[in-house]
């Protein structure tokens, strides 16, 4: 049997109440967010109470929420010289490392996992923020899920997330001795360096990239009723 | 008396058996594993991070790329999370040839696991006779997109286009004439359809081939059975999907569980495990293999007695057609948006997952409201199965390792991203 999802979210609700979560449906999706001192908590729960019964972490990963809604094309005043040129912004492709943009945003990384369960046969996605100041801190959920320890890994690697407890956290998809977290938005989507084989030396040398950043499509942030509509019904249904 | 040591040692980058560019650090007593530390990435092209950058309908062509192996299943995955942010539903006829070739996806990639997995287990024959028969398949993706592999066939909306009422013919050649040429062809003097029909037909005789080569053969069970046992909670805990988790008896599959596309209107079975060893994940997916060719044949007959539109009539997502594009200003102006700047999703998030022939294959899309994607989180499958690894080749000696790389049906594309 399969359960509800208005059925889940009071389950949710009433199991943590004391813990401030907050229970979110969109899309036919459940979303809790949960506050960083409490995810660890919470997470057991969701896991041993039985009714909930999250037996799987399928999926986590971090995301960063630098630049988020910031369009590079206004593409509703129009002046007398015409719609603007659709360059402003600084969205990855538009910098190299020289020039990467100054980061200081709050809640800027927060960290999402999918759950499953078997049991109920439903989905979940929980959410927390890191820390805001200085490194962004995250209790590891290894120990709940073990599955969680090479996703974790990898946000790490990519965005730069700390995961307290974690029992091996290394570097997982990038090089060895790469400097810095590629899936940050302050990271420029050309990167930072390249390799090539030098003849001279008979090896393979680093050296700074070659290539200019370049951006194909602006990004531009329609208010289009069109796709506003559907979106607002199945919040609501 | 000999002074005992282990050694570490070095499996890959470069090794046939590490299926791409694996490279495992294993720690040896002797010829038992202690320890094993996959190192991934070697493959890391960033398809994250290069679809935030782009318009949406452009990154559909990376999804091929992902699992090289499952290409249109992936496909599906994205295209199905934009059409549940966009509110829109692709027309039955598109559901169904999705459903379709999701299946003949499926065979792809479990005949290059099939082929593979008897190759590194010294059963060379295997690999011939599967790609035989991937060889029709891939024509089927060629036939419908006009490449074999990286397809990019499937749209938010639909499909790029109906079905072809013509399958492409071999040609006279030194190699192939006279009666060789007319079996080659017998298939294909009909639709896509009539050939699609013929090979599911003809499928399960071939699948009895495959198993009297392996289901019984001595050294097959030596090199299978009993090695990479999991049980059904370790499963759990460590975030198998697909073949994985069933081999180790927990009868979970998304195509029943959590029906998309036609799924539940098509009749299958889902074949589990009982010991959740390497040779029980190799009987589900020969199983599986069955069931999708079971599928194809309903698929088939659906399809032939259903014609009707494979695309949404919006052009706000889908381009309009070319003879309308050549006079309406209208169509002319929609076209020009569509491919230069795309569609705008509205602000929000989801989480659309499939069952690929590996697992369950999930995108998790962020929008802030723009034309490209906020952050594009893509879940594979083999990346949770290859995290076991240490757990799973503890304690078994070396040779073994080759066997439990070859059951996780390890591909490398969507591993590293």
């Amino acid at each position: 049997m399969r359960l509800s999802l208005t059925e889940l979210q009071q389950r949710l609700e009433a199991a943590f109440e004391a813990q401030q979560v907050h229970v979110e449906r969109a899309y036919g999706e459940l979303t809790m967010t949960v506050p960083v001192e409490y995810w660890l908590e919470v997470a057991r729960g969701l896991r041993d109470r039985e009714e909930l019964a999250f037996e799987q972490l399928i999926d986590l990963c971090g995301v960063d929420y630098l630049g988020y809604g910031e369009a590079e094309w206004a593409v509703e005043d129009v002046t007398s010289e015409g719609f603007s040129r659709a360059v402003e912004g600084e969205a990855v492709g538009r910098f190299d490392w020289a020039h990467r943009p100054e980061a200081d945003v709050d809640q800027r990384f927060a960290v999402v996992a999918h759950l499953t369960s078997i049991q109920h046969n439903v989905r979940l996605r929980i959410r927390t923020f890191a820390q805001p100041n200085g490194l962004p801190l995250v209790p590891s959920l290894v120990g709940i899920w073990n599955s969680a320890n090479w996703f974790e890994r990898e946000a790490f690697d990519l965005y730069g997330i700390a995961f307290e407890g974690h029992p091996d956290l290394r570097r997982i998809l990038t090089d060895y001795g790469f400097v810095g977290h590629p899936m940050r938005k302050d990271f420029p989507l050309i990167g930072n360096v390249e390799v090539r084989y030098d003849e001279a030396l008979g090896r393979v040398v680093y050296q700074p990239v070659s290539i200019e950043p370049r951006v194909g499509v602006a990004k531009t942030v329609r208010e289009d009723s069109r796709y506003l509509r559907p979106a607002q019904e199945s919040k609501h249904g | 008396m000999a002074e005992i040591r282990n050694y570490t040692m070095n499996f890959g980058p470069q090794h046939p058996a590490a299926h791409g560019v694996l490279r495992l650090i294993l720690e040896m007593d002797g010829e038992v594993v202690e320890r094993a530390d996959p190192h991934i990435g070697l493959l890391h092209r960033g398809t994250e991070k290069l679809a935030e950058s782009k318009p949406y309908n452009q990154s559909i062509g990376y999804m091929d790329r992902l699992d090289y192996v499952s290409m249109m299943c992936n496909e599906h995955a994205y295209v199905r999370a934009i059409e549940k942010m966009l509110g829109i539903e692709a027309p039955p006829r598109a559901q169904y040839i999705r459903t379709l070739f999701d299946e003949i996806t499926r065979i792809l990639n479990h005949l290059m696991w099939i082929g593979t997995h008897g190759l590194d287990l010294g059963a060379m024959t295997m690999f011939l006779y599967a790609f035989r028969e991937r060889e029709q398949l891939m024509d089927c993706y060629e036939a419908v997109s006009g490449a074999r592999m990286h397809a990019t066939y499937y749209r938010p909306g639909g499909v790029y286009r109906d079905l072809p009422d013509s399958m492409p013919k071999y040609k006279e050649s030194p190699w192939r004439k006279g009666e060789a040429l007319k079996d080659s062809n017998a298939w294909r003097e009909g639709s896509l359809l009539d050939f699609i029909e013929a090979f599911a037909e003809d499928f399960p005789s071939r699948v009895d081939e495959y198993e009297t080569l392996l289901t019984d053969n001595r050294i097959w069970k030596q090199r299978t059975v009993g090695i990479g046992v999991v049980s059904p909670e370790r499963a759990l805990q460590l975030g198998f999907t697909g073949p994985m988790l069933r081999g180790s008896g927990i009868a979970w599959d998304l195509r029943k569980k959590q029906p998309y596309a036609a799924y539940d209107q098509v009749e299958f079975d889902i074949p589990v495990g009982a010991n959740g060893d390497c040779y029980d994940r190799y009987l589900v997916r020969v199983e599986e293999m069955r069931q999708s060719a079971r599928i194809i044949r309903q698929c088939v007959r659906w399809l032939k007695a259903n014609p009707g539109p494979v695309m949404v009539d919006d052009h706000k997502v889908a381009p309009p057609k070319r003879e309308k594009m050549k006079e309406g200003m209208e169509e002319l102006i929609h076209h020009f948006k569509l491919f230069t700047e795309g569609y705008v999703l509205p602000e929000g998030e989801v989480y659309s997952a499939v069952e690929a022939p590996k697992g369950e294959f999930g995108v998790y899309l962020v929008s802030d409201g723009s034309n490209k994607p906020f952050r594009l989180k893509l879940r594979a499958p083999g990346f949770a199965h290859l995290a076991s690894m240490n757990e799973m080749a503890k304690g078994h000696m070396l040779a073994d390792v080759v066997a439990i790389i070859g059951t996780q049906d390890i591909v490398f594309g969507e591993i590293d991203r």
